[in-house]
């Protein structure tokens, strides 16, 4: 799964534009096995964009993206690797939670889908409500029943935006849980999220972006929270 | 191939699934070609048209419209939480997405078909019996047309803010040539000529099912370039 140079996720001078607009300008970055990269920035900063070229779902207009050996968007054998977690659900509302979650397990061709969907659910403890409609669904356990539709297939490589988001204290505990989880099995994950203390205490690297660039990006014990908080809410101040 | 084909059918099976839970879309779809039947019943002088020359095009406008229903439906279902993302960042093709979305539309038409057919007979009064076969075989045919050129449209339509509009305006004058050899064989079957007669109408209606399937298949990755 590692690159030649030992990275899972690798980027050089990564850009996307829409229209005359940058939203992603010359991002070079790497992610090895068992890293975990924070990733901040304002609204409108280009993290989404950049997750989605990561994720297949958007080519790049300049640059290089690759997982492993293989260059981005790349082919089936290549996003079957990979566990994209969106702000959006990405659920079928008249389905269940299993069905959407099993859906999602063959549609990465895991054996036993139905298994693997239940032990899904269980680790996002979400199991009990598994025969649910998601439409009947809070927020917080349709979030639940999304992080375990991506994790589904154990992806060696886990595109979290937002992933947080609507969850509990035992939702945000049991995703926590998860993500260690998958980085001490290998896992790269690049978690975006707001939350200073959420996305530092999984890290092992921290990065700020901001309008397309990475204006920051250090190893996490390099960092000082309290430091880092203050420049990411100046930059968020700044674009307020 | 057989991936190809095992995972258009998942995701047509996926389609099915939510149709069947929500009837949203199909019963609009036969409601809609219901009042349509009364409507041009009700419009239809008897005296100046018969009943043969009419249903054939009666037919074939409700199923062209109804079908749109169904096909604006094929990615709209995709839309709300942008489950899409789930389908494209999967390991799944993006012809097999194509197909397997075709597939559930032209699940739909032929239900909305299977339903509208008897009607129209039973409201002009067409004796249907002898000719059911070949006319559920044009019907299929058509609908293979008709849903290949939609669902590619729908695809393309989905994310504008005036979907409902475009899909028509987009998709019907590639219906142009689904529907014309599909009325006029039907015309034929239902005017008690015999089906050697409809075999002219019924070669060039494969012939656009198999172009239309080939170019939306391999038009439709093309759809999703942002």
């Amino acid at each position: 799964m590692q690159s030649a140079n030992g990275a899972v996720v690798a980027t050089e001078a990564l850009t996307r534009s829409f229209g005359a607009r940058r939203a992603v300008d010359g991002v070079t970055l790497s992610v090895g096995t068992g890293e975990t990269l924070a990733l901040f920035g304002p609204n409108g900063a280009g993290k989404t964009t950049l997750l989605r070229m990561l994720g297949g779902l958007l080519r790049p207009s300049s640059g290089k993206a690759q997982i492993g050996d293989a260059i981005l968007p790349g082919g089936p054998e290549v996003r079957g690797r990979i566990g994209v977690i969106s702000h959006q659900t990405l659920l079928y509302d008249a389905l269940t939670a299993r069905e959407n979650v099993e859906f999602a397990a063959r549609l990465y061709r895991v054996r036993d889908p139905r298994d693997k969907a239940t032990e899904a659910l269980d680790r996002m403890r979400v199991l009990d409500r598994a025969d649910t409609p998601v439409r009947a669904l809070s927020r917080g356990l349709r979030q639940r029943v999304s992080v375990a539709r991506a994790i589904v297939h154990s992806p060696s490589v886990v595109l979290a935006d937002e992933p947080f988001t609507g969850l509990d204290v035992a939702g945000a505990k049991a995703l926590a849980s998860l993500l260690g989880e998958l980085r001490a099995a290998g896992a790269a994950l690049i978690l975006v999220t707001h939350n200073i203390d959420e996305g530092l205490g999984l890290a092992t690297h921290a990065a700020i972006m901001d309008r397309g660039r990475l204006v920051r990006h250090e190893i996490r014990s390099a960092v000082n929270p309290s430091s880092f908080a203050r420049e990411y809410q100046e930059l968020v101040s700044a674009n307020g | 191939m057989g991936e190809l084909l095992r995972d258009a059918w998942l995701i047509a099976r996926k389609d099915m699934s939510i149709e069947f839970r929500t009837r949203s879309a199909f019963l609009s779809a036969i409601v809609f070609a219901l009042l349509a039947i009364v409507i041009f019943y009700f419009a239809w002088d008897a005296t100046a048209v018969s009943a043969i020359d009419l249903a054939p095009g009666v037919l074939w406008i409700i199923f062209t419209f109804s079908g749109l229903l169904g096909m604006h439906r094929s990615f709209g279902v995709e839309q709300p939480d942008h489950a899409i993302d789930g389908l494209l960042a999967s390991p799944v093709s993006r012809e097999s997405i194509f197909l397997g979305k075709a597939l559930a539309s032209l699940v739909f038409v032929s239900a909305v078909q299977v339903i509208a057919i008897p009607a129209v007979a039973l409201f002009y009064n067409l004796p249907i019996g002898s000719v059911a076969i070949p006319l559920a075989m044009i019907a299929l045919l058509a609908a293979v047309g008709l849903v290949a050129v939609g669902t590619l449209f729908s695809a393309m339509a989905v994310n504008t803010r005036l979907a409902e509009l475009l899909l028509p305006m987009l998709a019907l004058p590639f219906f142009v040539p689904i529907v014309i050899p599909a009325a006029q064989a039907t015309a034929k079957l239902m005017s008690g000529r015999p089906v050697g007669d409809a075999v002219g109408w019924l070669k060039l209606l494969v012939a656009f099912d198999i172009v239309f399937i080939v170019a939306c298949t391999l038009a439709y990755p093309f759809t999703l370039e942002e």
